[in-house]
């Protein structure tokens, strides 16, 4: 199994983590918090320090509801729900189940829940 | 024809070491238009000053070239020389032929070619020369300052202290500014209006100050030292000279529900009011969206209890226009509006309160008299979060980038005086950093946390959500023991953001003063001329430009103040000769040098032309206010038909510099 | 290896405003930092007097590079002079680009009060640029060419 790096995470997830200033709002916000046993603000700082592997291993990247609250509230722009996303796809990635055939997404459409969503809960669950 | 005299520098060996300057003066001397060529030691010296004058009263020379050090040097060195010979300053031009020759150059003949070429360049120049005069504009000397807070008190007093008249234009009916709604200071604690209202006094009595109060600028003309400013005295419905400020109309008048804007709405007050009771000046004034007699004719309360007959229904708003030698912006700050930040439940809760409130809620002239009691329901709160941060340092674009600076000073005075006055609170401040970057500021705050107990916590809120039995869940995350928290809060303060006011962006305009994103005021040089504007006779007071606390507001207005008395002190302004011309002819009205003009030095008006065929035609043309124009150059390239020039930098002048060099 | 008789010298005009770069040029003598005698320089006010016509000029009496130097972008001692400088000059550059004057024969760079290590590279690094393009006869006025 290749390793994952730093880089490709920060690529794929499209989050510049130097902007944070460590205020915790993510965190303050974050619904699954308790659930958690890395949270957002910590998946910002490890990502930005490089420390990928607790994080790869964790349970956390499936706790996230992906709700985007951090996102929304973060007043810096960081976006970390995006991070925990970046993370969550290169563990998929590496155990190969990267892929969603385009033809099976409409039956997975539920009007009653926002897009992102969808995407994020499929990426969860087919693990 | 010039007359033209080279004097070459030898600058001890500093020149002559590396440049020939036998051969460059020789070689110089037979250029067009050169009469006398020589060279010497030290051309900057007594000697060589008085070789320049000699030679220039020998030879009639009508220009100067000397080659010599850097014109940043000794340019006004000899342009003092030449005038002392009775030739125009303007008429000489220096060639660098040390700093950028013979200090850069090691070989003999390159450095000589080159001061060669550089000497051609300056003497091409000095042909075109033309004396150039410097101009002089008067100096009104009388002040205006815009807004009457602490800044624009301060400035005021400071400005009428050395004897020149000073106007205060406030927009309120009453001076004073945010520091009335404050109720103790850090870091000391002493109160707000034991300190401000005798200033306020002050400015009142003082018989060089002037105070507009209920007014606001509404046009601004003219240049340094020589401004025209209209006022707009918006009609209070009350005389002022005939009002004693007794009070009997604020207690008499029917219309009880207007909410009373000192107490940011935390109470009402009537349509006829004073601010409160320390108001300068002290007169009453009629809200006219609230007044009865005012909207549909029927009261009249005010008028019959008033027993000066100070009630005038009909009076109207009057514009008055005043000349001033400087202006002074004070302008001020307001704390942001809190609509982006939901998951405060801001609007939701009356429990949850800006800092500002929470002044007026422990001040003794505030709606609860002192009493820190819940909005709600006028209980004691037991457990209070304050929430720093809230819209600083934020670049999601809900709130403001910057730091507000003021934030961490005042929670920590909110929360160590709620611990004085009531023990059995518990405080929590959840923080980002804690910035105390002043005398005795980090003390103070560390006396919060170990005299008074108050809990810092090191995160933020990320929700408030208000809970049946009227309590407050306050949601956060306390980063350094990674958890996240849920607090049960009565009270829940806001440390908002401050932004600049509202009327700076629109008197910026008028003032042609330059502003940053933020809407702050820009001062000329960020760190060696902070209280003055890039624009010339404008100057900056207090937070109109950027985030303060009162002392470094009061010791920025007393700067301000300080610069305004160098400007008035003098009789009249030297403006540099250097500056843009138009040529009329040419100049077709298209206003290019208009837009791009930093300094607002050019206006255009319609002027009467006699036509070639003796009739006479009309048109727009471009004029530059020498006083103004700081002579950038920027119109010069602007202007599409080649009216604009700049004199001592003229077209012609640096092509003929081109020119020299290429050849 | 190029045996040349007489080793090519270019003529470049620097253009330098008179708060920054003509006193970081002052500080780059002050300091004895070399940089080519080709190199000679116009003070101007402010960047913004620059006008394209001056650089036009230049070109067709022979210059082989132009470079205007100015305040950083925020420090202009007129507050927006380099802007405007900056605009005009990317517009012209551009131009000159499309009648054929290499890209590398004009310049535009900041260079503060402070810098004069910053200008004297620059001009080093301008010259061997230029010298290695050679001549620029492109834009030469051949009336102006009778000897």
């Amino acid at each position: 199994m290749s390793k994952v790096t730093k880089e490709q995470v920060l690529r794929s997830s499209g989050v510049n983590v130097l902007k944070c200033m460590r205020c915790g709002k993510c965190s303050a916000t974050c619904p699954s918090y308790d659930e958690m046993e890395y949270h957002p603000h910590q998946f910002v700082y490890m990502v930005e320090k490089g420390d990928l592997e607790p994080l790869l291993n964790s349970d956390s990247i499936y706790k996230c509801l992906s709700c985007y609250a951090c996102v929304e509230r973060c007043p810096r722009g960081v976006e970390p729900a995006k991070v925990v996303e970046g993370i969550r796809n290169a563990v998929l990635r590496q155990s190969g189940m990267n892929h969603i055939k385009a033809e099976n997404i409409p039956d997975m459409l539920d009007e009653d829940l926002p897009q992102q969503a969808i995407v994020s809960a499929f990426r969860k669950y087919k693990r | 024809m010039q007359r033209i005299g080279v004097f070459v520098c030898w600058c001890g060996s500093n020149i002559a070491a590396t440049v020939d300057v036998e051969a460059v003066s020789e070689a110089l001397k037979s250029e067009p238009g050169v009469v006398f060529s020589t060279n010497y030691q030290y051309m900057c010296s007594e000697a060589g000053q008085n070789m320049i004058k000699d030679a220039i009263k020998e030879h009639n020379l009508t220009g100067v070239v000397i080659c010599s050090c850097s014109p940043r040097m000794h340019e006004a060195t000899f342009r003092k020389t030449v005038q002392g010979a009775g030739i125009n300053p303007y008429m000489v031009e220096i060639a660098n032929i040390r700093e950028q020759c013979s200090w850069i150059h090691k070989d003999k003949q390159t450095g000589t070619e080159k001061a060669i070429i550089l000497g051609k360049a300056a003497i091409a120049k000095v042909h075109l020369n033309a004396p150039l005069t410097a101009g002089e504009s008067p100096v009104v000397k009388r002040a205006l300052v815009i807004g009457g807070g602490i800044a624009g008190i301060q400035t005021a007093l400071d400005i009428a202290e050395a004897g020149f008249d000073v106007d205060i234009v406030e927009t309120k009916p009453t001076i004073g500014g945010k520091m009335t709604q404050i109720d103790k200071t850090f870091p000391t604690l002493d109160c707000a209006a034991c300190i401000l209202t005798p200033k306020m006094v002050d400015c009142a009595q003082n018989e060089k100050i002037h105070i507009y109060s209920y007014s606001e600028v509404t046009a601004v003309k003219g240049f340094v030292g020589n401004f025209t400013v209209s006022i707009k005295k918006k009609a209070r419905y009350v005389d002022t000279t005939k009002c004693t400020g007794c009070g009997v109309c604020t207690e008499k008048c029917p219309v009880k529900n207007v909410p009373n804007e000192f107490n940011l709405g935390m109470n009402n007050r009537r349509a006829i009011y004073i601010p409160f009771a320390q108001a300068v000046p002290k007169v009453a004034t009629i809200d006219a969206d609230y007044c009865n007699m005012l909207k549909n004719g029927k009261c009249g309360v005010c008028s019959k209890v008033c027993t000066a007959g100070a009630i005038d229904y009909k009076q109207q708003d009057e514009i008055i226009e005043e000349k001033y030698g400087a202006i002074v912006a004070a302008t001020g700050f307001n704390p942001i509006k809190l609509d982006n930040f939901d998951e405060f439940a801001y609007s939701q809760s009356k429990d949850v309160i800006t800092s500002l409130e929470f002044e007026r809620l422990t001040n003794a002239a505030g709606p609860t008299s002192g009493q820190l009691l819940r909005p709600s329901d006028g209980k004691h709160p037991h457990t209070i979060v304050f929430v720093q941060c809230v819209g600083s340092r934020d670049t999601s674009g809900c709130g403001k980038p910057y730091c507000s600076k003021i934030c961490c000073m005042y929670t920590a005075k909110h929360a160590m005086l709620t611990r004085e006055k009531y023990p059995d609170t518990d405080v929590y401040v959840f923080y980002i950093d804690v910035r105390t970057p002043g005398k005795n500021f980090d003390e103070f705050y560390r006396r919060a946390v170990e005299d008074y107990n108050v809990h810092y916590i090191k995160g933020m809120v990320g929700k408030v959500a208000p809970r049946a039995d009227g309590t407050l869940d306050v949601q956060a995350s306390d980063l350094i023991s990674n958890e996240q928290l849920h607090i049960s809060a009565d009270l829940v303060v806001l440390a908002a953001a401050i932004e600049p006011d509202k009327s700076a962006r629109p008197l910026a305009t008028m003032l042609t003063a330059s502003m940053d994103t933020n809407d702050f005021f820009t001062e000329a040089h960020a760190k060696l001329r902070p209280v003055e504007s890039p624009t010339a006779g404008v100057f900056l007071s207090g937070t109109c430009q950027g985030p303060k606390d009162i002392p470094e507001t009061v010791s920025q207005a007393s700067a301000a103040a300080a610069k305004v008395i160098g400007l008035l002190c003098k009789d009249k302004l030297t403006c540099n000769p250097c500056v843009a011309h138009s040529d009329e002819m040419l100049c077709n009205g298209c206003s290019s040098c208009e837009k791009v003009c930093p300094y607002g030095a050019i206006t255009y008006s319609d002027k009467e032309f006699r036509m070639p065929d003796r009739t006479t035609a009309i048109r727009r043309v471009a004029a530059v206010n020498e006083a103004v124009c700081q002579g950038c150059g920027a119109c010069t390239v602007a202007c599409p038909s080649g009216a604009m020039d700049l004199k001592g930098f003229s077209n012609k002048q640096i092509m003929a510099e081109v020119d020299a060099i290429c050849k | 290896m190029q045996v040349n008789e007489k080793e090519f010298k270019p003529t470049i005009v620097a253009f330098c405003c008179n708060w920054c770069s003509y006193a970081g040029a002052d500080l780059a003598g002050t300091n004895r930092l070399n940089y080519p005698a080709d190199v000679k320089i116009i003070r101007v006010p402010c960047s913004c007097r620059v006008n394209p016509m001056f650089i036009l000029r230049a070109f067709q009496r022979g210059a082989d590079g132009v470079i205007m130097c100015g305040c950083h972008p925020g420090d202009c001692h007129y507050t927006t002079g380099n802007y405007y400088a900056r605009r005009r000059m990317t517009l012209l550059f551009s131009m000159l680009d499309y009648l054929g004057i290499e890209r590398e024969r004009t310049r535009v760079e900041w260079v503060s009060a402070a810098e004069g290590a910053k200008f004297a590279a620059t001009m080093n690094e301008f010259v061997e640029t230029v010298t290695k393009l050679g001549e620029n006869k492109r834009l030469e006025d051949l009336r102006c060419k009778e000897k």
